[in-house]
């Protein structure tokens, strides 16, 4: 595979492959904590921290640890366990030295262990066979584009809230209908850059 | 099959979940030690020495001061509300909800939801500050009618209690002939409020009751018994210049330890104290407060029988209690009624006593 430009995954992954709007992961808490755009900016950050700490950990395991011992196979069960450990120690030390910080994001922490952007970008680093600035940019890049995409949302749905609905299309169904037509936008970004 | 890649899963799997395990065992020592935290209860009027990291809610339960929770800590309930003047950091996400505006302005947060990580300012309710459990033992289990015992029970060594007079304590009785559970009654405390290791109780036994079956029957002098409290809110408002003291039955008990508060304490108040009685047999305390009448000029005994039989050559007021109360008090003004007794008695008590003028904020009572 050709070396990508660490920059263009950077842009590529916040709008062209956007990990909510191109590939759909990260859905549930995308839906679920977006009815508010403050605690939405709130878990952007929190996934984004986490992102980049997972993705650079996770380079450094496989490189290091699960291609010298050739255990491939099991690269899933250690890339989560990698994330639910960090995320663990990243809440602890967050109560402890940024106890501001914590009392905003703390709450999300234990939902992002589940997130399947999560692991999701990690995949895509070891398929794509990123050296470590890709990997740190792509990581970066997608945590950014997922907050950028749960912000769009958090603010769409917060103008909705005022707004005539018919009964039968709030909620779910509506989020469902403005992240497609969102997706669709993005799409129109395609032909600026390409990563896969 | 290949061994080694068995041996080589396995291996590998448990190499990288120790390693990660111990990591986290390292950060939990790290990170989530706080030290020794100092607790300041009540603007010093109590300090603990807590070893920080846990919950509040946790911590103080570990400390035997309950906060009432029902969710047990996970932010769904909203009861266990405590004031945190100082050391509780910003306010989480998580007690948003729960928390009012007001409440908000004075501090009150979830004490499940904030972790000790310093030293902390506290407000805790006297009442739930007060509320332990105790097991005491029997020491006298004396007949103070037919149908009425006294339970004087002792509180283990070491231990005290501060109740305000007329407040109630939980009784809990063992499982006992057909009756397979605990169950738990509430009965007043009769002893004085300034004897800390001590409690007296009246019970009266009811036809059929679980509990009072048990004490009439079962309970025997040097049992061991479980108690908690102090409850309620029946106790000493003091704002007036006369208490009208109402009680029937079983219903003497707070009143005799509001008397004795209000004698001990010096108040001025005059008292004048009404005690119901379906005949002779039913009166006890008689002689202890016809002392106190004696004693302080204070304090008048107004015993009223309603079905004297001619033996008994009863000289007192007849008829029952709503009678003497009637022609006896004249206004309500400057004055405040304590009534303790069956609903029926107290209905028709406050129902004579709001005629005289006597309010929803005047009359304190305790229906069993």
């Amino acid at each position: 595979m050709p070396q990508i430009s660490p920059f263009i995954i950077f842009f590529a992954s916040i709008i062209t492959s956007n990990m909510i709007l191109s590939n759909f992961l990260g859905m549930c808490s995308y839906l679920s904590v977006s009815s508010e755009y403050k605690t939405a900016t709130g878990l952007g950050m929190a996934v984004t921290l986490v992102l980049v700490m997972t993705t650079v950990i996770n380079w450094v395991v496989y490189k290091f640890v699960i291609l010298p011992l050739e255990i491939e196979y099991l690269q899933y069960i250690i890339f989560i366990m990698v994330i639910a450990a960090l995320v663990q120690i990243l809440e602890m030390g967050m109560d402890r030295y940024m106890p501001d910080l914590h009392a905003k994001l703390g709450i999300f922490l234990p939902l992002i262990t589940v997130n399947c952007a999560i692991l999701g970008v990690t995949l895509f680093m070891v398929i794509r066979s990123y050296g470590f600035s890709q990997s740190l940019m792509f990581s970066l890049g997608s945590g950014l584009g997922w907050w950028l995409a749960i912000n769009m949302l958090a603010a769409i749905r917060e103008k909705l809230k005022n707004a005539k609905l018919p009964p039968g299309i709030s909620g779910p169904a509506l989020s469902f209908i403005i992240t497609g037509i969102m997706a669709m936008a993005f799409i129109g970004f395609s032909g600026i850059f390409t990563i896969q | 099959m290949d061994f080694s890649i068995i041996l080589r899963t396995v291996g590998s799997l448990a190499l990288i979940s120790g390693v990660l395990s111990v990591i986290i065992s390292v950060a939990e020592k790290v990170l989530n030690n706080y030290g020794t935290c100092e607790l300041d209860i009540n603007e010093g009027q109590k300090k603990l020495s807590v070893q920080g990291g846990s919950s509040l809610l946790s911590t103080l339960a570990g400390e035997k001061i309950f906060i009432p929770s029902a969710c047990g800590g996970k932010a769904t309930c909203g009861l266990c509300k405590v004031q945190v003047l100082e050391g509780a950091g910003p306010l989480l996400p998580t007690e948003e909800p729960y928390i009012s505006e007001q409440e908000r302005a004075d501090h009150v947060r979830l004490s499940c939801q904030i972790k000790v990580k310093g030293n902390m300012r506290l407000m805790i309710p006297e009442e739930l500050f007060n509320i332990r459990e105790f097991n005491c033992t029997l020491e006298s289990i004396t007949d103070m009618t037919y149908d009425i015992k006294r339970l004087r029970m002792k509180l283990p060594a070491g231990e005290t209690i501060n109740f305000k007079a007329g407040q109630f304590m939980q009784f809990y009785t063992k499982p006992y002939g057909k009756v397979k559970e605990e169950v738990f009654r509430a009965y007043s405390i009769s002893s004085k409020a300034s004897e800390h290791d001590y409690l007296e109780l009246l019970i009266r036994l009811v036809p059929g009751g679980i509990c009072t079956t048990y004490v009439h029957t079962a309970l025997k002098e040097g049992d061991q018994v479980r108690l908690s409290g102090p409850y309620g809110d029946f106790y000493l408002r003091g704002d007036c210049e006369e208490l009208i003291m109402i009680a029937g039955g079983s219903g003497l008990a707070p009143i005799r330890s509001l008397v004795y508060d209000v004698i001990e304490k010096g108040l001025p108040h005059k008292m004048r104290f009404f005690f119901g009685a379906n005949t002779v047999r039913d009166l006890y305390y008689m002689e202890e407060f016809a002392q106190i009448e004696q004693e302080y000029p204070q304090f008048k005994f107004i015993p009223c029988v309603a079905r004297p039989e001619p033996e008994d050559n009863w000289t007192g007021d007849t008829g029952f209690v709503t009678v003497a109360l009637q022609n006896q008090v004249d206004t309500g003004e400057g004055k405040e009624a304590y009534l303790c007794g069956s609903p029926g008695m107290l209905d028709a008590c406050i129902k004579i006593l709001k005629e005289k003028g006597f309010t929803d904020q005047t009359i304190f009572y305790d229906k069993f």
